[in-house]
């Protein structure tokens, strides 16, 4: 039941603006507030802004923090310098991902690593776990002490720039200012996101997550800025060709089946899941991650069987009606040598067997 | 939300429109609200004989994939075939431009066990507050 979820503090907010609320993760969070494709629409072409504090935060200090985070993470963390944000898989020994996840480098040993809602607990564990190799690292789970807002699309840099005398123009994509004065609160405003366009995502105390809403809501109409749910941000992500935990990634996939590999460094001598991945990457993954367009009539779903010559050969991880491209597209786990574009396939919806082609991903590119 | 008096409705939120032995079935004004943008929509086959609950369309929103129950017995007369390219009708009129399909009744007896626009008002009432 609804009434059973965690609430954040916009939670009010969110059903004043007639936001229609569901259980995710746990969180009683608005689906929609007028309509999916609107939304999804005004990030692309305006702005929108979504109540993000389920995401969990971890954070790792200590003179041995780099040391555990180049253990339990692919990407290479040496070259991360204070104020910039990177993002990394995190692995179990079977190179399955236990995570994927943004690292932010807050300097002095100290980093803020920013989880899947679902996956707080089992992060933190294994982290955790992972630290009792080292003397000197603490890590502690921040989650209930922070609040967090994404602000969206090709409008976002003036609408927040009103806001903040910290200077945007400046902040590149990936990195991120903390201590900022913005709407009147104190907060890390970072140039990041979920949505495949340009953003910014604020971490700040929950309770002032209202505060800053309502700051970024009051100039709303003169900037095409809309409040924003959960259906959109996963329609934007998809667009974008990016990942979901619990979708294209869980404990049995791997980054190199999942086209992550980019983020993993094999130059580290040592990292969770190094020796599998490595032999995966040299041997071929027997199965990968591909994008596909229906050719047709159906939308793809979660789940849904894929087919090769009248053979069930892998499954649909997301599908969904394109919004931006107008067009019922696909992700999911095919054979080895049917990840190439051009390539056809067969998607079981219910009892019909409906063409499909492989495509390129990311299917929608910001200014193309 | 408004219900056209003339119709009779189902718990799962379909309509029927009978006039004389035919029947116009779509979804009503509450289920296209409850899911959201419909970008598709399965439609039956003219011809097919379904019975009272049989599942005759599959209706699906940006996130939700949505079975439509058949409110009466019958056979498949006409199918709403703008709804292939144009499935948003639904949510811009269900109970006019967004009907789903026409049938011929197979026992008017059916319609006993459908909700009247006073019953269906009271029903919707509670599954908004439930």
């Amino acid at each position: 039941m609804v009434e059973d979820l965690k609430r954040t503090p916009l939670y009010q907010t969110h059903v004043a603006h007639g936001g229609k609320i569901i259980d995710f993760e746990g969180w009683a969070l608005p689906v929609q507030f007028t309509s999916i494709i609107d939304e999804h629409r005004a990030v692309r072409h305006a702005a929108g802004l979504f109540d993000v504090s389920d995401m969990g935060e971890i954070m790792v200090e200590g003179a041995d923090s780099l040391a555990l985070l180049q253990l339990a993470l692919t990407n290479n963390m040496e070259r991360g310098r204070p104020g910039q944000v990177i993002y990394s898989p995190m692995c179990n020994e079977q190179g399955g991902v236990v995570d994927d996840l943004l690292i932010y480098c807050m300097g002095n040993d100290r980093y803020m690593l920013v989880v899947n809602a679902g996956n707080i607990e089992k992060d933190y564990q294994w982290l955790q776990g992972l630290a009792a190799r080292f003397s000197h690292v603490s890590v502690s789970n921040e989650s209930d002490d922070v609040g967090q807002i994404a602000l969206q699309g090709p409008n976002s840099q003036a609408i927040l720039q009103e806001l903040t005398d910290c200077n945007l123009d400046v902040m590149k994509y990936y990195h991120f200012e903390d201590k900022v004065n913005v709407g009147g609160i104190e907060g890390l405003v970072s140039r990041t996101g979920y949505t495949g366009e340009d953003g910014f995502e604020v971490y700040c105390k929950p309770k002032d997550t209202p505060v800053l809403w309502e700051a970024l809501m009051a100039n709303a109409a003169s900037w095409d800025l809309v409040p924003a749910g959960l259906g959109c941000r996963d329609t934007l992500r998809f667009e974008a060709g990016m990942p979901l935990y619990g979708q294209e990634l869980d404990d049995e996939r791997t980054p190199v089946e999942a086209k992550l590999s980019k983020f993993i460094d094999f130059t580290k001598e040592e990292f969770v899941g190094r020796e599998r991945l490595l032999k995966q990457k040299e041997e071929k993954p027997k199965i990968r991650l591909i994008g596909f367009e229906m050719l047709g009539r159906g939308i793809p779903r979660t789940g849904y069987p894929l087919l090769s010559g009248g053979e069930e050969v892998g499954y649909v991880t997301t599908g969904s009606f394109a919004p931006s491209l107008n067009k019922n597209l696909g992700m999911g786990y095919v054979p080895w040598e049917l990840r190439k574009i051009g390539t056809d396939l067969v998607v079981q919806i219910r009892n019909r067997e409906v063409e499909a082609r492989v495509v390129k991903t990311p299917f929608y590119r910001k200014g193309k | 939300m408004r219900f056209p008096a003339e119709f009779k409705y189902t718990k799962d939120h379909e309509y029927i429109n009978v006039d004389g032995n035919e029947g116009t079935v779509g979804l009503s004004d509450y289920a296209q609200d409850q899911l959201g943008d419909i970008v598709f929509v399965e439609l039956p086959e003219i011809g097919q004989e379904l019975a009272q609950g049989d599942v005759f369309a599959v209706v699906e929103s940006v996130k939700a994939v949505s079975d439509s129950y058949c409110p009466a017995g019958g056979t498949v007369v006409k199918v709403n075939e703008r709804l292939l390219d144009e499935p948003e009708l639904i949510n811009q009129d269900p109970h006019g431009e967004g009907w789903i399909m026409v049938i011929e009744l197979a026992d008017v007896a059916d319609l006993d066990n459908l909700m009247d626009l006073e019953t269906y008002e009271t029903f919707v009432e509670e599954v908004g507050h439930g």
